[in-house]
């Protein structure tokens, strides 16, 4: 059968989500910001939510958020996302409110703010993208760096003596009265994007069901900050990351 | 029953990341020898025979550049 018989809009089976506006991402080649923003699109889309949604950008490499998915946005300050999405939710319960935060973003100078948005229960969804290191601003250490973990400021990786210990902050916001569902998801291959997909549905219903905060992780690569190829870095990271970060729902109820 | 699939890749816009290649089953996927306005190796479809249309590169491709057609057979 000829390509160009197969090729015609009745056998179309996957496109681009009209929630992804046509700009072309600022993000590396291979980064699973995209990855997670699509996702993202694709439960706003499915749900049938667009006009309801409001996202909250982080500062870091997903900053520029707010030109990608075509729904209305805010831009916080460095880590203050939570405090943004509580009062937005407050103000506007009929809206879904997600925030969505790197990992220095979230689990270093915003550790306070998160904790207590999902301490007090708000009604929102925090999505987190783990990649265990600081992409934007050059490939520092963050919180979540790996022991061993080569980055711009551990160049002999990271040693505990001097830098301490990586942060499993998805396991402390669990213990939380607060949050009803915590989980921990990737997006390297497509069962996995499968999966974050259905994570990411149910945190955004939970939103609408007054039982508190739904936290979605996605642990993820920068493959520019480690200094590897996408497709090499997918595999460090589930060789290294993964041993660590274990996915799998850390909370459901 | 036989499936049949075709991708089609936005070239303008792929990135040539390989994300697509390595996650495709059935070794359609490869990125070319020419670039694009950006500079990038853009996928395509080097073996079109083998394309199920399982819609796994698209799926893990994240600037969603990737079409996906599918025809039973
Ligand atoms: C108050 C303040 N401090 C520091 C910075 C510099 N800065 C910008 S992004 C960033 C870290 C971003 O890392 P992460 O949240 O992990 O996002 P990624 O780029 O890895 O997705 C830092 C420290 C800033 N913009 N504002
Ligand atoms: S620096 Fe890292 S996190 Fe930022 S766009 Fe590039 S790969 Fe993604
Ligand atoms: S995953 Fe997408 S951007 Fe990357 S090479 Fe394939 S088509 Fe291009
Ligand atoms: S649809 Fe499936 S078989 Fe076809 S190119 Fe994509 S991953 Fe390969
Ligand atoms: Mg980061």
């Amino acid at each position: 059968m000829d390509v160009n018989d197969i090729i015609r809009p009745e056998n179309m089976v996957y496109a681009k989500t009209p929630i992804l506006t046509d700009t072309v991402m600022h993000y590396c080649p291979g980064c699973p910001h995209g990855t997670v923003h699509k996702v993202i699109a694709e439960v706003i889309e499915e749900m049938g939510i667009q006009d309801k949604t409001i996202g909250i950008s982080p500062v870091g490499c997903a900053v520029l958020a707010y030109n990608y998915i075509d729904i209305d946005w805010e831009q916080a300050a460095h880590g203050r996302a939570p405090a943004l999405a509580t009062a937005t939710k407050r103000l506007n319960p009929d809206k879904y409110v997600f925030t969505y935060q790197g990992d220095g973003d979230l689990a270093s100078i915003g550790t306070a703010e998160v904790m207590h948005a999902c301490n007090r229960g708000e009604n929102i969804v925090v999505i987190f993208i783990n990649n265990a290191i600081y992409g934007m601003t050059g490939g520092q250490m963050a919180p979540t760096t790996l022991l061993g973990q080569k980055t711009a400021t551990t160049p002999y990786g990271r040693d505990a003596k001097l830098n301490g210990y990586p942060l499993k902050i998805t396991e402390l916001i669990a213990q939380l009265e607060g949050t009803c569902y915590v989980t921990r998801q990737s997006a390297h291959n497509p069962a996995a994007v499968r999966k974050l997909k259905k994570a990411v549905r149910k945190a955004f219903e939970n939103s609408m069901m007054d039982k508190g905060t739904s936290f979605v992780e996605v642990v993820s690569t920068c493959n520019s900050g480690w200094k590897l190829s996408p497709v090499q870095a997918n595999k460090w990271m589930e060789e290294n990351m993964f041993p660590f970060y274990q996915l799998g729902d850390l909370k459901d109820r | 029953m036989a499936v049949k699939g075709a991708i089609v890749v936005d070239t303008d816009k792929c990135k040539g990341c390989g994300v697509c290649a390595a996650n495709c089953p059935t070794q359609t996927i490869a990125l070319s020898k020419q670039v694009n306005g950006k500079g990038y190796n853009f996928a395509y479809m080097e073996n079109p025979d083998n394309c199920t249309g399982c819609t796994n590169c698209a799926t893990v491709c994240p600037d969603a550049v990737i079409t996906v057609y599918r025809v039973k057979i």
